[in-house]
């Protein structure tokens, strides 16, 4: 029994920020299990930029599907679509080989949000498919809880990504220098009780001479 | 992150820190001219493409393109 799985999160950063944070998304806290990444494809075509990805990740299977999976890590493709116009980023990724086993199909869309104002909304959908006789009921309910779990570890990776680059959850320059003025201040303090501490060991050894 | 091919690693970051300029700089604020990263390109994609080879990737496979073709899946009405 195929199985369609679909969702829509929030991203609290702006759809450019979330465009140029896709192709940094690995590596993550949370994404040990990709192993290699590579860019295979990649032209504009009428304005908008076509990219062919190639993902290599671990490939994590319960011991009963063991014999049907003898792969250590599967490669994953991904396209990908930018139109920088409409600001619209679209994903479409599909593992490549044993497909027969077990396909797992992703598409995103990445938009600006319409009900918040300067957020990112990412729709997603995905298909699990089996067509191993006897075995793709139980296979296709495993992938799909896989992909389910993998969802929430995908968002707060991105999360963690976006939070990097852009420093602060929100989208507005302004908070980027009150963000560079308290590392300022910061370091400032921190010089500052550096210097109170070296001058105050002195001041502490002349005052307690015996104990030097 | 690393190449699929341990040689292509320093061409791949090179070209990738050009691509996430060139993605920033220019293509997001409307200047389409690929031009910026193409040689960075090519040689990296040389030698991904022997890589992909010597790892026996099914080239055909990765040649398709699923989105916006009529193989790409719908999404089912809910």
């Amino acid at each position: 029994m195929p199985k369609f799985f679909s969702d829509s999160i929030i991203f609290n950063y702006t759809w450019d920020q979330v465009a140029q944070g896709f192709w940094k998304r690995y590596p993550n806290p949370n994404s040990k299990h990709v192993l290699t990444e590579d860019t295979v494809v990649r032209e504009v075509r009428a304005g908008k930029l076509f990219s062919k990805r190639l993902l290599s990740k671990t490939n994590s299977i319960p011991k009963w599907a063991e014999r049907f999976f003898h792969a250590k890590s599967v490669n994953i493709i991904e396209e990908s679509i930018v139109d920088p116009v409409n600001k619209i980023l679209v994903t479409y990724t599909r593992n490549l080989g044993f497909v027969k086993v077990m396909s797992v199909t992703e598409k995103v869309i990445y938009k600006e949000s319409e009900e918040h104002p300067g957020k990112t909304v990412a729709l997603r959908y995905a298909w699990i498919d089996s067509q191993v006789k006897g075995f793709s009921r139980a296979i296709c309910a495993f992938g799909y809880d896989r992909f389910k779990k993998n969802c929430n570890k995908m968002v707060s990776g991105f999360n963690h990504v976006l939070a990097n680059l852009y420093s602060s959850h929100s989208p507005i320059p302004s908070s980027y220098a009150t963000v560079k003025t308290t590392t300022k201040l910061k370091d400032a303090a921190k010089n500052a009780s550096e210097l109170a501490k070296s001058k105050a060991a002195p001041i502490y050894a002349s005052l307690h001479p015996n104990q030097s | 992150m690393n190449s699929i091919g341990e040689a292509c690693n320093d061409l791949k970051k090179e070209y990738d820190a050009c691509f996430n300029m060139w993605f920033s700089d220019h293509f997001l604020k409307g200047n389409t001219d690929e031009s910026m990263c193409a040689p960075l390109f090519k040689v990296y994609q040389q030698c991904v493409k022997k890589a992909m080879k010597e790892q026996k990737i099914d080239l055909q496979e990765v040649s398709k393109d699923i989105l916006g073709g009529k193989h790409e899946k719908k999404v089912e009405n809910s």
